[in-house]
């Protein structure tokens, strides 16, 4: 590993200054690098980090975020809202169910519009999603200018894994057309585990990540081989149709009903009142993943009514009981799809807007082992805000790269550079007079290519044989009669209806234990130290290349000479060059 | 499970692949690697990128990096002060302080005033190194002469006091800069060149920056007045102070000592004004050579002159259309008066035509009764007859028009010379005159 600059450059050259979007359905928000190196949310004029990705038009005037909001109820036909998901699409591929309570999308001439009245004139205009998209971010770079003080020429945006080409090409024109220039786009994922990674010194440790970015409207769940600090994503899955709008349906449902029993009115009927329900339903569910009950109060949410009710957060835990089995089985759904185990994951990383909800932490902290970290507000006090990560994770890759030219950027992007071959098996080692079962792991699978590992191994005497070989792991399932702690998987499925506190689990059928084991299979070297001291040390390292051929040395830390070896590349056919 | 089988030492017999590796032996190859897209992500990314890209090996790349930061940290000990030092100067009495030029001393006459306080910090320690009497001494040199040593403590000391530094600088010669003469301002961007070397050393009295430059023939005339504002109303903090004669102490008397302040105090006063005063010529000068101030007064004139010519050509212009309007009118009334006295003449012509035309015919009528002989049968005829004819001739005539008078004609003339036809055309003309109530049938006599 070189010695690459860990310090994050304070401040880019005063021409470019880049910082990170993130640009949600939902939310944006916005970060930089503050003077002390520090990633910084920007918080917009109105002190919103997390900035509402709506506009909307009153007589020519043009409000943003939190005001725009608030006019879904009053001026719903010219606030557009939700709109992230349609750039650089056609009409026919989009899902325009979100925007049932805001301003339509329409086709024109194969383009998506909203029709919107954006002038004083009374007549409405067809404003292209592109347009929009435009003015969004022309908004976002405003608040980062005048909070950082000088004028942001480019940025580095956090999109969906899934972003098509078009849908980049189509981001970069209208940021363009604003004079923004996006130096990279960076998966959500990426940017997460990046926003995490960033606050250890070394974080270049093998780890297996898992990263869940559960949003308004979509949820996203990637896994991620983190080796040495480079990133390869293994598994992608995504829900279209779960996020925390469905949760906030969840509360409208229940305080419509509420209300229709007192009232004989059904507020969901008149589009008013449910906008009225669907603003004061999201602020209740922020205000459950905060304090254990929340108020839940409406002035005149219909015929005049006022409403105003409580809800406690168990009751809230058992009403989306169901909404929320289908994030834990999303999360085990991309585990399944990257032909992984709940084992071989060290980390979850919650991201979005719906991830402060402590009980889809503490869910899927129950499905996996307790030594895998959950990185949620819930389940960490240390953690980041889930809202924050990705802008974050953008903000310091926009400072590592601001310096560089776009063309060695893209240069450097090129799939030439970032296809690269990935280790199948991990590889690791045995030493004499240990089981012969026993494998330490030196480089885990998936790991790219080339890739140096070295090793100390202390406690060694006498003649000793140090065996490199590949291993397999395998997932070894005992059943026993007593009670484990809490690694125990529980069944995926979420039929069970009363499990609202989680406190015990009274289920008669044995639990099953499950152990990750490593098996050695195939030998790859073999080194042989004679007539070493006692308590001798051996650092062995393993160089693999790009082409597979293997180089390894060890060494008698504190003794003279070394071992040195090397395996050619393997003659194998699917071996050549991308 | 619990198999207690362990791998076991090497054999006795356990032999390496070669003589050059004999305690290394290769059993395997990899497995065959799967292709995947790494995310270009991260300080880590960028390491593997510049790897790739350049085709190094980590153990490579890590040098490359070591050695490109090893660099950084020797370039800072780059920029060493070395000058010859003259070796007048090195026999200099360190009594005679006020004499020496500490710059020159300390190795920084190139710097001069504008060098830094870290500069002749390490200028005075590289002196130092040098110069220490220990040093003579270990070199053999043992002339017990440490003055020049001194002179280089002397420049530190004042150098390294502000105050004193300032007093120094003001009265530091060598670092003025001679206006140019006129044969060096020949070539116009040598003026530029020499005052901006002038104004430049000028400018390190100058209590408020930053100063504006002389700039070139490109300058507005803004940036020119402003320069001009700046360098007549100069602030300066120069001092003399460091020209004072020595204050003698009380003992030598105290009307003496406060002698020589009050003339040390006027003399202060006299060079400042003395200062001054050149300046105010140095500018003078500049100004007057400066040829960017003919060129704004050219174009000012150049306006001035251009915006009147303008208004005279417009009223000229005006007058010129008003005179040709005017010719315009009275050459169309006169072609219209000519116009209507031609068409005049044309119809007066034409009703003389026509009159002739009448009599012509009259005549020809009168003719045609005389050549039918009267209308008499048979040789001559009767007076009376004559007389009667004629006499219808006359109010036939006199009754008839142009216009049937013409007609009548035409028909006298086919007629000819028969007296039936001849009087036929006659009766006609009558009968037709008669119906229209000009002529009265009583009237006539013979030509009914």
């Amino acid at each position: 590993m070189s010695d690459e600059s860990n310090e994050v450059p304070a401040t880019g050259s005063p021409e470019h200054y880049a910082i990170g979007i993130a640009f949600g359905n939902s939310y944006s928000s916005i970060a930089h690098i503050s003077g002390e190196g520090k990633v910084e949310v920007i918080a917009n004029e109105e002190g919103d980090r997390q900035i509402p990705s709506v506009l909307s038009y009153i007589e020519g005037e043009e409000y943003h975020g939190t005001q725009a909001k608030a006019q879904l109820v009053r001026n719903s036909k010219n606030t557009v809202a939700y709109f992230r998901d349609f750039i650089g699409k056609d009409y026919k591929s989009i899902d325009p169910t979100p925007c049932h309570a805001s301003a339509h999308p329409i086709e024109v001439d194969g383009q998506i519009c909203f029709s919107i009245r954006d002038t004083d004139s009374e007549t409405e205009n067809k404003v292209s999603v592109q347009e929009i998209t435009a003015r969004h971010l022309r908004r976002l770079k405003n608040s980062a200018s005048d909070f950082v003080g000088k004028p942001v020429t480019a940025a580095v945006v956090a999109i969906p894994t899934d972003t098509s080409d078009e849908q980049k090409a189509a981001l970069t024109k209208a940021a363009a057309s604003i004079e923004l220039e996006i130096l990279q786009f960076m998966p959500e994922p990426i940017a997460a585990l990046l926003a995490y990674d960033s606050r250890v010194p070394d974080s270049g440790a093998d780890k297996n990540v898992l990263v869940a970015d559960f949003g308004g409207h979509r949820s996203d769940v990637a896994v991620i081989a983190s080796r040495g600090g480079m990133y390869s994503i293994l598994a992608t899955a995504h829900d279209y149709e779960l996020g925390g709008a469905q949760l906030d349906q969840i509360l409208i449902d229940h305080f419509a009903k509420e209300f229709e029993k007192k009232n004989k009115t059904d507020p969901r009927k008149n589009e008013r009142s449910l906008a009225k329900l669907r603003l004061e339903a999201e602020a209740v569910k922020k205000a459950l993943s905060q304090s254990t009950s929340a108020t839940f109060s409406v002035e005149s949410l219909a015929d005049g009514v006022d409403f105003r009710s409580t809800i406690n957060r168990s009751r809230y835990e058992i009403l989306a009981l169901k909404t929320f089995g289908r994030f834990t089985r999303l999360v085990e759904e991309v585990i399944k799809k990257a032909d992984l185990d709940v084992l071989d994951i060290d980390e979850i990383i919650l991201s979005g807007g719906a991830s402060h909800t402590p009980k889809i932490a503490k869910n899927i902290e129950a499905i996996f082992p307790e030594s895998t970290r959950v990185l949620a507000p819930a389940t960490v006090t240390t953690a980041l805000s889930p809202s924050e990560l990705s802008a974050r994770g953008a903000a310091l890759q926009a400072s590592l790269i601001q310096e560089f030219d776009k063309e060695d950027i893209d240069q450097s992007t090129h799939e030439m550079v970032t296809v690269t071959p990935h280790l199948t098996a991990a590889v690791g080692y045995q030493v004499s007079d240990q089981p012969a079962d026993s494998f330490k792991v030196l480089i885990p699978a998936e790991t790219a290519l080339p890739a140096r590992r070295s090793k100390v191994i202390d406690g060694l005497e006498g003649d000793v044989l140090i065996r490199i070989c590949e291993g397999e792991r395998e997932i070894k399932v005992t059943q026993s009669e007593t009670m484990p702690k809490t690694n125990g998987t529980k069944d995926g499925d979420e039929d069970a209806e009363d499990d609202d506190d989680s406190d015990v689990d009274e289920d008669d059928e044995p639990e099953e234990i499950r152990e990750k084991i490593w098996k050695p299979k195939q030998a790859l070297a073999e080194f042989v130290f004679k007539g070493l001291p006692k308590k001798s040390k051996v650092e062995i390292m393993v160089n693999v290349d790009a082409d597979s051929s293997v180089s390894f040395t060890a060494r008698h830390v504190g003794g003279k000479g070394g071992v040195r070896g090397e395996i050619k590349a393997a003659e194998v056919a699917q071996n050549g060059s991308a | 499970m619990a198999q207690v089988e362990t791998i076991p030492p090497p054999s006795a017999d356990w032999k390496g692949d070669s003589d050059a590796t004999p305690n290394f032996r290769a059993l395997g190859k990899l497995s065959p690697p799967v292709m995947r897209k790494i995310e270009p992500f991260g300080a880590q990314f960028l390491a593997y990128a510049r790897r790739k890209r350049h085709g190094r090996t980590f153990s490579e790349d890590d040098r490359i990096q070591a050695l490109s930061k090893v660099k950084k940290s020797e370039d800072e000990d780059d920029g060493e002060i070395s000058e010859p030092e003259d070796p007048m100067m090195l026999a200099r009495d360190a009594k005679d302080w006020k004499g020496q030029d500490h710059y020159a001393v300390l190795g920084l006459s190139k710097y001069r005033y504008k060098a830094t306080e870290e500069q002749i910090k390490r200028a005075y320690r590289k002196k130092v190194l040098k110069h220490h009497p220990d040093k003579k001494a270990a070199a053999g040199q043992d002339d017990e002469n440490d003055s020049f040593f001194k002179c280089i403590q002397r420049a530190n000391e004042i150098l390294m006091d502000p105050v004193k530094r300032r007093q120094f600088d003001s009265v530091d010669e060598a670092a003025d800069v001679p206006p140019p003469s006129k044969k060096e301002m020949q070539k116009p961007s040598a003026f530029y060149k020499k005052w901006n070397a002038v104004f430049e050393s000028e400018a390190r009295f100058s209590k408020r920056t930053p100063v504006p430059k002389l700039g070139d023939e490109n300058s507005t005339k803004e940036e020119v007045e402003q320069f001009y504002d700046f360098w007549y109303n100069f602030d300066s903090w120069r001092t003399f102070e460091y020209l004072d004669e020595d204050v003698p102490d009380d003992n030598e008397g105290r009307d003496h000592k406060r002698h020589i302040e009050k003339k040390n105090a006027n003399a202060r006063r006299k060079r400042k004004s003395e200062d001054i005063a050149r300046l105010r010529k140095l500018v003078d000068d500049c100004l007057s050579y400066d040829e960017r101030i003919k060129k704004f007064r050219q174009q000012a004139n150049a306006d001035k002159n251009k915006r009147r010519l303008e208004k005279e050509a417009a009223a000229k212009r005006e007058a010129e259309e008003k005179a040709k309007a005017q010719e315009e009118a009275e050459r169309k009334k006169k072609e219209d008066e000519e116009k209507a006295k031609a068409e005049k003449e044309q119809s007066k012509k034409a009703k003389e035509a026509a009159k002739n035309a009448v009599k012509k015919n009259k005549r020809v009528v009168k003719g045609s009764v005389k050549d039918v002989n009267y209308f008499a049968e048979g040789g001559d005829a009767s007076p009376r007859q004559i007389d009667d004819v004629l006499n219808d001739v006359d109010k036939l005539l006199g009754s008839v028009d142009a216009d049937q008078l013409a007609d009548l004609v035409s028909k006298l003339n086919v007629a000819g010379k028969d007296a039936g036809k001849v009087k036929e055309v006659f009766s006609e003309a009558t009968g037709g005159l008669v119906g229209a109530g000009k002529l009265k049938e009583s009237d006539l006599k013979i030509l009914k």
